[in-house]
């Protein structure tokens, strides 16, 4: 996951909110939020970074926080909010 | 699912308000072919201020502009408005995605196939009754044969998902297998809503809600099938029988969904049309958002809430106490008990109420069947002296 390459999908928008973003598909309609203004910068960022784990360096993740943003990630993929940059 | 910041709950951040819905109604018009016994807002017939196509639009560039990504599009019967289409058309093409609920009168064929062909459009039929007795007793005549029609349709245009929406009555209850089945028959998924007094829903509540066994019975049935049934988050008020129901469990209103009305008010949600909850007009300067942002209700709505009568129950935390509009159209107040409060309160308080008469709600534009022309001829002859 932390070493793929990944984007929001495209038929996915972003919206900032205090607590962090909403997240939603419309095509399988689905609403994920996230729950980090953190997790949201890493979000943003994961196009213009190789990897996902150098997108959460950028976005300030800690070293030792980097599991939990793996599986935040690895969540987002498996509903298609994000997808992998490798395979296009 | 994802990091938060430590010592905060979603729930906690969600009732403090967020910058634009997640969840908004818009009642395109008041005007309904049919006269369903307990419809929320009262519909029938279309009122002349009605917001019109230009206003409508203008409403669908700022819910762009919001991020607002979709809409419930509401009524009355929504698709009687001559405009309803380019309206929808209009909606996708601003990336505010579209999801309508009709009773089925107009989804023909050709209509089923153009829905299919849309990506950013859902549909959800109504339906009171998994057989055409118990939907024609609440809804009309024909109702069920009328919205059967429809499943058919979509179900043939390929629309795989659509939902079959119903609320729950002491009549259907025992029904929640058969509403699957249907469900499952037309590839559409079930999502089943709480009956509210709301609209002419007050006439009928009492005999209509369900009791407190089939309440129990709901229950079970809905943490059974866990999120294979939407519920709107309706039910969150039977998070008192324990385990919580999935969905953000928490009243929503003015913090994360609200209502617009065919003539552009404002109300904290879809069951509260009452002058009590109007938060202004989507035509007054500065428009939806404003109203969102600024209006002093919606800005107590996202004050910390008193628990009342309920501050001392262990559950307030499961079930925060219940539907505001349940306790407002029911005459209780809003800081105690649902009247569907699982520990029996409500029912208690419901036998306390004194004789002051419950509110009615703002808006009633029910058809009324003509003045019988005994008591009141437009015609008048004057008898001989």
């Amino acid at each position: 996951m932390l070493d793929g390459a990944w984007r929001v999908a495209s038929q996915v928008a972003v919206r900032p909110e205090p607590f962090g973003a909403l997240v939603y598909h419309y095509g399988t309609r689905r609403l994920t939020f996230l729950k980090s203004r953190a997790l949201l910068d890493v979000v943003t960022v994961l196009d213009a970074h190789a990897c996902a784990r150098d997108a959460c360096r950028a976005a300030g993740v800690a070293e030792d926080e980097m599991s939990r943003y793996e599986q935040a990630l690895a969540t987002l993929a498996g509903s298609g909010m994000i997808v992998s940059r490798d395979a296009a | 699912m994802s990091p938060a910041a430590p010592g905060t709950r979603l729930v906690d951040q969600l009732e403090t308000g967020l910058d634009a819905p997640i969840c908004l109604t818009w009642e395109l018009t008041y005007a309904c072919n049919l006269a369903c016994v307990h419809c929320l807002s009262s519909s029938g017939r279309r009122d002349p201020r009605e917001l019109s196509t230009a206003e409508c639009m203008a409403v669908i560039d700022e819910l762009e502009r919001m991020q607002v990504f979709y809409v419930n599009i509401g009524g009355g019967e929504p698709t009687v408005r001559r405009d309803f289409w380019e309206l929808v058309d209009y909606a996708v093409a601003h990336h505010v995605g579209v999801k309508f609920s009709t009773n089925g009168s107009r989804i023909t064929p050709e209509i089923a196939a153009r829905i299919a062909g849309t990506g950013y459009v859902d549909v959800q039929v109504s339906l009171d009754g998994a057989t055409a007795s118990v939907n024609d007793r609440i809804r009309g005549a024909g109702s069920y044969t009328t919205a059967t029609r429809a499943m058919e349709n979509l179900a043939a245009a390929g629309f795989e998902g659509f939902k079959l929406s119903v609320v729950v009555t002491r009549e259907n209850v025992s029904q929640l297998d058969a509403f699957k089945a249907l469900a499952d028959r037309y590839h559409a998924q079930l999502r089943l809503t709480r009956l509210r007094p709301s609209g002419r829903g007050a006439d009928v509540w009492d005999k209509l809600h369900p009791t407190a066994s089939q309440q129990r019975e709901l229950y079970e049935w809905l943490l059974a099938h866990g999120e294979s049934v939407l519920t709107g988050d309706s039910f969150f008020h039977l998070g008192g029988y324990g385990e919580a129901l999935p969905g953000l469990n928490l009243c929503g209103a003015g913090r994360v969904v609200c209502l617009i009305d065919p003539i552009g008010d404002v109300y904290a949600c879809p069951f509260v049309i009452h002058d009590s909850f109007r938060a202004g007009n989507v035509r007054e300067p500065g428009g939806f958002a404003r109203v969102w942002r600024e209006s002093e209700l919606f800005t107590e709505l996202r004050e910390p809430q008193h628990a009342g009568a309920c501050a001392s129950c262990g559950l307030f935390d499961k079930c925060r106490g219940g539907c505001m509009a349940a306790k407002f159209f029911t005459g209780l107040p809003l800081a105690g008990p649902d009247p569907e409060c699982v520990l029996g309160h409500g029912e208690r308080a419901l036998a306390a109420r004194d004789e002051r008469p419950v509110p009615r709600p703002s808006v009633d534009m029910s058809r009324r069947p003509p003045p019988r022309a005994c008591n009141e001829s437009p015609l008048e002859i004057a008898a001989p002296r």
